[in-house]
């Protein structure tokens, strides 16, 4: 049986030849986002931006009426509703913003959910409630802080930890490329103004964890080479390295393609915020391995010296023990 | 690296099976299978977003517990001072200290030791701090480490009081943790419609018997400043006194703490729905001094600050048994009863975050995210079996085995799998076909460099670990980092990350390499196919 080869026998792709535009496109993208982010805004979900979600499914119609349902909504006097399509086109998500004092107290939260499913109800008879979340401006106050806090200890930490296994220019490379995925994905869900909801944070930590897989994969190899070719120069080692890591980068991409395109096509709604950001992720993740991670470690001045052989070190340390001993 | 002595392999293939093992239950109740009930059963709970059911977050009012514990503490110490026949004038509460001026500065003494046996109770720490000013006035003031000990006694017993009124309830399984220091997590599976739930836990059912100040009159009342020594509380909106207020006695009542049983009955007379309530023997004996020291007043029957009914004391009540009601239906005389039974809430609990999942949701979800999966399974064994062949196949059963085992481990440590644990998941999987495609890339270019077979495998698993293993362990740091510093969900997705980091090297870089090791000792072959 003839075996599936998706990357051909010793390529030799000069990917960083155009480093320094890439990086320059690539740092743009991530003042780009941030300026989206902070523009446009993200539209926090009732995670975090508290008030009150209610999901509902419209049974026997094709669609949802997402105008009239703001209008209905709206009328009800609690602020501009966000009325979105959630998954499939019957689906919808309706969030109010409900007054600090109402969140606090579940009888009036429970009325206001009441009165906008009954208002619905009085147009479509057939609409089914899927669920409703209420949280309190309090709550979502905790928990946007908390997942900051997990995000930057997360990325923190592994680069602490890179640094130490490798060299501090990894570390550096490694947050770097982290933040550039980070900050991509952000800035496309405030583009695009999809939910931002405590969900994507669980997919943003998959994907750190898939760019960090990745990245130090490329890692790995490029301190192997530099331990291998102590002459060859810098730029040309690192394209040696994406190079032979080249095979493994589609194919694991691929697979991990494989499995999540269906998850985007049929899964449930409730999937898809997560799955579509893991999916992007896996696009900006690989990208950034070889585009951010690597260059860095030319411009932060890496060499052959980083990596001094092991049998020198044990020489240093049994001559530091036989001198001071 | 290729040597896999017996003993080693039946080692591995022990744990491959009790993990494996452990998951079964959970596929039998995905597959609508019957487990037998003779057998072990640990499952994996489905979280509420996947499996339909209320989520809700109760916050304690602390500031309530340190005013009832003032109010607790004004009452011993008059008590104590007239008992000791000190005479005192003023007692104040404000500013969260209670502070007693005494008629005659030469009795400070006799009252501080007076005091003392109530100051710091049956517990250790100083729970109050005396001070003296002026030479006559003490000052009361609750020390933090005291405070502290009272709202985690009250959260302890709040949470108790949660758990019996939802168990009176009926519903199934419901789970209920104390969160940080004054919160309760109530979580209800398959519970769609909480109004029910949400009245009971935040009905505090503090029942008092307060004797009416009769002495106020209307004007005072209107005007809305209680006389000294007693307060103003509004009637119950459903009650004879709604939307009037009535002024009682602040001290000398009884608290319901003393009750020992709550009923819903009728009432004999009107044949309305009523609460009939049973108070200890202590209560009483309160009871019947209340009522035998004031025959023809009338006393107040207080729920949760409104009052209820202000029946006259026709007679000393003697039994301990006493009917309420106002204006009740059957339904809400039946949920007073079950509140008023399972005791008072020694707090107010609020509702700061509520989530509720229909289970029609939550089925679909399972049903469309199952099959997803499967797609997605049968395109990543295709790809990997077309990629590596034999290697290929290998892959695919360590992946398999590695979905079982995370299953399996989730079920036996009683872990609940949410919807950002399936992220988890997804990475997961995602970790241990990368470790084979690193391995079999690997192996791959060390034939191309010529290397035999047998060095050709050991040098591939020997440069891949490498990097396999730096990466699990920045993932492992990353997990326990978002265990550590995440809410809810965020933990959710890390408590996956972590077990499934283990299983998958496990799987992917342990078992297929005894795999492999087998294969080249009994085939011993020349050339790989790879």
């Amino acid at each position: 049986m003839r075996l599936l080869k998706l990357v051909p026998d010793d390529t030799n792709i000069q990917f960083l030849k155009f480093r320094a535009p890439f990086y320059v496109v690539s740092v743009l993208l991530i003042i780009a986002s941030w300026v989206v982010v902070f523009t446009n805004g993200l539209n926090y979900g009732v995670d975090f931006a508290g008030g009150q979600e209610i999901r509902a499914t419209f049974t026997e119609e094709a669609e949802a009426p997402v105008e009239e349902l703001r209008e209905t909504v709206g009328a009800l006097g609690y602020g501009d509703p966000v009325v979105q399509r959630f998954g499939a086109p019957n689906e919808v998500s309706i969030r109010v913003k409900l007054p600090d004092e109402v969140t606090g107290d579940a009888g009036a939260a429970e009325q206001i959910s009441r009165q906008i499913v009954g208002a619905i109800e009085a147009g479509h008879p057939d609409v089914r409630i899927d669920g409703v979340d209420t949280v309190s401006g309090k709550v979502s106050g905790e928990f946007r802080t908390t997942a900051l806090e997990a995000l930057v200890f997360a990325m923190i930490a592994i680069s602490i930890y890179i640094w130490i296994r490798f060299e501090w220019q990894f570390g550096v490379g490694a947050l770097f490329a982290l933040f550039h995925d980070v900050s991509l994905t952000m800035g496309m869900f405030a583009l695009f103004q999809m939910e931002f909801s405590l969900q994507i944070i669980a997919a943003i930590l998959a994907i750190i964890g898939y760019s960090l897989n990745d990245t130090i994969v490329v890692y790995d190899r490029i301190r192997e080479n530099l331990k291998k070719y102590r002459k060859m120069p810098i730029p040309e080692l690192l394209d040696l390295s994406v190079n032979e890591t080249l095979a493994r980068t589609v194919m694991t991409s691929l697979t991990l393609l494989v499995a999540l395109v269906p998850l985007l096509l049929f899964g449930p709604a409730s999937l898809f915020g997560l799955t579509a950001a893991i999916t992007l992720g896996i696009f900006v993740g690989t990208y950034s391995s070889v585009y951010m991670a690597a260059p860095i470690l030319i411009w932060l001045g890496v060499s052959s010296n980083s990596f001094v052989p092991q049998e020198s070190i044990t020489d240093i340390q049994e001559k530091k023990a036989r001198g001071e001993a | 690296m290729l040597d896999f002595p017996k003993w080693k392999r039946n080692f591995l293939w022990a744990i491959v099976l009790i993990a494996s093992l452990a998951a079964l239950p959970s596929l039998a109740t995905v597959a609508n299978l019957k487990w037998p009930e003779s057998l072990p059963n640990p499952t994996v709970n489905l979280g509420l977003d996947l499996a339909g059911g209320s989520h809700i977050l109760l916050e304690a009012d602390q500031s309530e517990v340190a005013q009832q514990r003032l109010e607790n503490m004004e009452e011993s110490v008059r008590q104590a001072l007239d008992d000791a026949g000190i005479g005192f004038g003023d007692v104040s509460t404000a500013e969260n200290r209670l502070s007693v001026t005494l008629d005659d500065p030469g009795q400070i003494d006799a009252a501080r030791e007076a005091i003392l046996p109530w100051m710091n109770g049956t517990s250790i720490i100083s729970e109050w701090d005396l001070q003296v000013l002026d030479g006559n006035r003490m000052v009361l003031t609750p020390t933090e480490a005291g405070l502290d000990n009272a709202i985690t006694m009250a959260m302890d017993s709040a949470t108790d009081v949660v758990r019996r009124r939802i168990d009176s309830l009926g519903t199934r399984e419901p789970t209920i943790i104390r969160q940080g220091d004054d919160r309760i997590v109530v979580q209800v599976p398959g519970l769609s419609d909480p109004e029910e739930l949400k009245d009971l836990l935040g009905q505090t059912a503090r029942l008092e018997f307060k004797l009416l100040d009769t002495e106020a009159s209307p004007a005072q009342i209107q005007s809305g400043i209680a006389r000294p020594g007693s307060e103003l509380v509004p009637g119950a909106p459903d009650g004879d006194y709604a939307g009037t207020v009535l002024a009682v006695k602040r001290l000398g009542g009884i608290r319901g703490d003393s009750l020992t049983g709550a009923t819903q009955t009728f009432d004999p007379q009107t044949n309305e729905p009523a609460v009939s309530i049973t108070l200890d023997s202590e209560g009483t004996q309160r009871f019947a001094r209340l009522t035998s020291e004031n025959v023809n007043e009338r006393f107040a029957i207080i729920l949760d600050g409104e009052v209820l009914q202000a029946p006259s004391i026709r007679e000393p009540i003697l039994s301990g048994t006493s009917q309420i009601s106002c204006g009740f239906t059957v339904r809400s005389a039946t949920q007073l009863a079950i509140a008023l039974g399972s005791g008072a809430l020694p707090v107010d609990l609020t509702v700061i975050e509520e989530r509720t999942v229909g289970p029609d949701l939550g089925a679909a979800s399972i049903k469309s995210g199952t099959i997803a999966m499967g797609v997605g399974s049968l395109l990543v064994i295709a790809l990997m079996i077309a990629a590596y062949g034999r290697f290929g196949v290998y892959a695919t059963v360590a992946l398999l085995i590695n979905v079982l085992m995370i299953l399996g481990i989730m079920a036996v440590l009683k872990t609940t799998l949410t919807l950002p644990g399936i992220a988890g998941f997804v990475l997961t999987i995602g970790a241990a076909v990368d470790a084979n495609v690193l391995i079999n890339e690997r192996i791959r270019e060390e034939r191309k460099k010529g290397r035999r077979v047998v060095t050709a495998v050991e040098n591939g698993y020997r440069e891949a670990s490498r990097a396999i293993y730096d990466a699990n362990v920045t993932n492992f740091i990353a997990g326990v980092l978002l265990f550590l510093f995440g809410s809810g969900p965020v933990r959710g997705f890390a408590v996956v990350l972590i077990i499934g980091l283990f299983t998958s090297v496990f799987t992917a870089v342990v078992l297929t390499r005894m795999w492999v090791a087998g294969w080249l000792r009994k085939a011993r072959p020349t050339d790989l196919n790879l």
